[in-house]
């Protein structure tokens, strides 16, 4: 009995932390969900727990807003992040596909050279990646946002484990003997074979990339080509004292709830997937 | 003709392959990186409109910044980034040690999980703007502690130094946190359960289990994260850059390194930009390196050189 009482008491610590953290972390959205739901006077007047009814107002404030175009820049963050993703993965997987398959002379090297640069911030070349797409005349475009992502490395390493655990080199054999072309083979037997990595990254190219602020900063100018986190520190920018605060909680509502809603929807999902190839063990 | 099929050389294939990915890298981070190394050695910068350089001056962008507020902002990353990373990693390694302890009996496990990880996949930048409404000196969280009664008049909360540096600390643990603790808890799981029953047998209690067990056994990740949240420091740019406005308020006590960087490529002063990178890019390699290490060896950690030494030294100790 006597060594049953501390594991019971640990047990109520437990879960007291992990009730206080969980309340940490969802304190802020709750309070950011009723703001939006609020408007300016109320919001001047103090904090209210109650959700107000203002939501929809807020919304088509939000909307129709001409200083920051949040549809567009929502719009054009889900051209960037769709793309990024999707050319990001299909690329990745080709790589880590022709260096699983294929026995060729400098194969070790583009390997090691590949684990070499896995953790390389992007940051350290953003000068030298400004001048280029200027020379380039990509400035002020989306597209440096999305072609650069075909080389992701740590995406790259992800697909890697995934064929060394998943993929019979038979298969390819096999595929061959029918007179099945290289390129086809890739397409057609290896990518549904590897579709659940391919989700998993995707999932987590596409939220970096909406996330993503450093680079759009530096490589956007005009308005109607911003994207979402640009729009947000542009909001910070501007003299917010004389802004509707009902309207700045909503375009911060709008610029995270899109997330929010697939990871709450795929989230099982998504935490299996953070640490799956994360490390060799 | 079948003969000749079957000693097809597929080895061009795999540069087929791999060759998007290194044409990509070669175009937007190589020659970029190369851009960025030469005009590191000159002066360019504009002042107005008239563009000054690029004149070749040498090491003097490098020992000009050494000069400059370089050292102070990169003390000012390390702050906020132990701020952050102490609380984050103690409090994962507690949670992750809980989730697998099957003793405690955790209800809603997956909740929990759901919740703590949801943080890392909010825009940076919008979490930032949240804060900066939420704690601005009108804002609702001064609201509730005056309402409540434990202050009298409003905190400004970014107008002081410990303020300010304790948000962003604050911010980083709230996003990281989670991330930390599910890939410690992968880690506690890869551990034989064998080990723990016969811990058990042994009559350890939770905290010997926790640190003669669990921690030895999960060191190469432990590494692995320390490292990858060093880098992911390094890097740190949006929330206080939103949070402060670019300026890193107040006197400069929050601005980073990825700040100055911003502000020099902002104001197109390309020689100190490139210098700043290069400083950057020295520090990173040597990390990438670490990280390189461990994801290709099987000595990780280096814990079993160091098992090496220690039996050689046990012998030398035993004929002596």
């Amino acid at each position: 009995m006597k060594s049953k009482q501390p594991s019971h008491l640990r047990s109520i610590v437990a879960h007291v932390v992990l009730i206080i953290l969980s309340f940490m972390c969802l304190f802020f959205f709750y309070i950011l969900i009723v703001n939006a739901t609020r408007s300016h006077a109320d919001l001047q007047k103090g904090f209210s727990a109650l959700p107000g009814s203002y939501l929809f107002k807020n919304l088509s404030n939000v909307a129709n807003d001409g200083t920051f175009p949040m549809i567009r820049g929502i719009l054009n963050s889900l051209i960037v992040s769709g793309c990024s993703a999707a050319i990001c993965t299909y690329f990745s997987a080709l790589t880590a596909y022709g260096l699983y398959a294929y026995d060729f002379k400098l194969k070790k090297v583009a390997f090691t050279f590949i684990m070499a640069i896995l953790v390389m911030p992007t940051q350290v070349t953003a000068m030298g990646f400004l001048r280029l797409i200027t020379n380039m005349g990509m400035y002020d475009s989306l597209l440096p946002l999305i072609i650069p992502s075909i080389a992701s490395p740590s995406v790259f390493y992800f697909m890697y484990s995934y064929l060394q655990s998943s993929l019979p080199l038979s298969l390819v054999e096999a595929s061959r003997i029918d007179g099945c072309g290289e390129f086809r083979t890739f397409n057609r037997i290896v990518l549904p074979i590897m579709k659940p990595a391919i989700a998993v990254q995707a999932i987590f190219s596409f939220v970096g990339s909406w996330n993503n602020y450093f680079v759009p900063a530096l490589v956007i100018q005009s308005k109607d080509k911003m994207t979402v986190p640009i729009l947000i520190a542009t909001l910070r920018g501007a003299d917010y004292m004389n802004f509707d605060m009902g309207k700045i909680y909503t375009m911060i509502l709008v610029a995270i709830v899109p997330i929010i809603i697939v990871y709450l929807c795929l989230s099982k999902f998504i935490i299996a997937g953070v640490t799956l190839g994360g490390v060799k063990e | 003709m079948k003969q000749k099929n079957k000693k097809i050389d597929y080895s061009k294939w795999g540069y087929y392959f791999i060759l998007p990915f290194f044409i990509s890298f070669f175009i937007f981070s190589f020659i970029p990186l190369v851009d960025t190394i030469r005009y590191s050695f000159f002066e360019y910068y504009r002042s107005g409109i008239k563009e000054v350089g690029p004149n070749f001056v040498g090491m003097a962008n490098y020992v000009s910044l050494l000069g400059s507020d370089m050292l102070k902002y990169a003390a000012n990353t390390m702050i906020l980034w132990i701020i952050g990373f102490i609380p984050q990693i103690v409090i994962a390694l507690v949670l992750a040690e809980w989730f697998v302890d099957a003793r405690l009996k955790i209800h809603g496990t997956q909740f929990f999980k759901v919740v703590i990880y949801l943080p890392n996949l909010i825009m940076a930048s919008a979490f930032a703007m949240l804060f900066f409404t939420m704690f601005s000196t009108n804002g609702p969280v001064n609201g509730i502690l005056m309402s409540i009664g434990l202050i009298s008049k409003p905190i400004d909360f970014l107008g002081s130094v410990i303020g300010t540096r304790s948000l962003v600390g604050f911010m980083n643990f709230l996003m990281w946190f989670g991330n930390s603790t599910i890939m410690l808890m992968a880690a506690i799981m890869g551990i034989s359960p064998d080990i723990f029953e016969a811990s058990d047998l042994d009559g350890c209690n939770s905290f010997q289990r926790f640190f003669y067990i669990t921690l030895p056994q999960i060191r190469p990740i432990l590494a692995y994260t320390l490292i990858t949240a060093i880098i992911g420091g390094l890097q740190m740019f949006d929330v206080p850059q939103i949070l402060t406005n670019g300026q890193g308020s107040p006197d400069r006590t929050s601005m980073t390194l990825i700040m100055f960087l911003n502000s020099h490529l902002k104001s197109k002063n390309y020689g100190m930009a490139g210098a700043l990178s290069v400083y950057l890019f020295i520090v990173s390699g040597i990390l990438c390196f670490f990280v390189y290490r461990m994801t290709n060896n099987d000595d990780p950690d280096g814990s079993k050189a160091a098992a090496k030494k220690a039996k050689k030294l046990a012998k030398k100790q035993g004929r002596g």
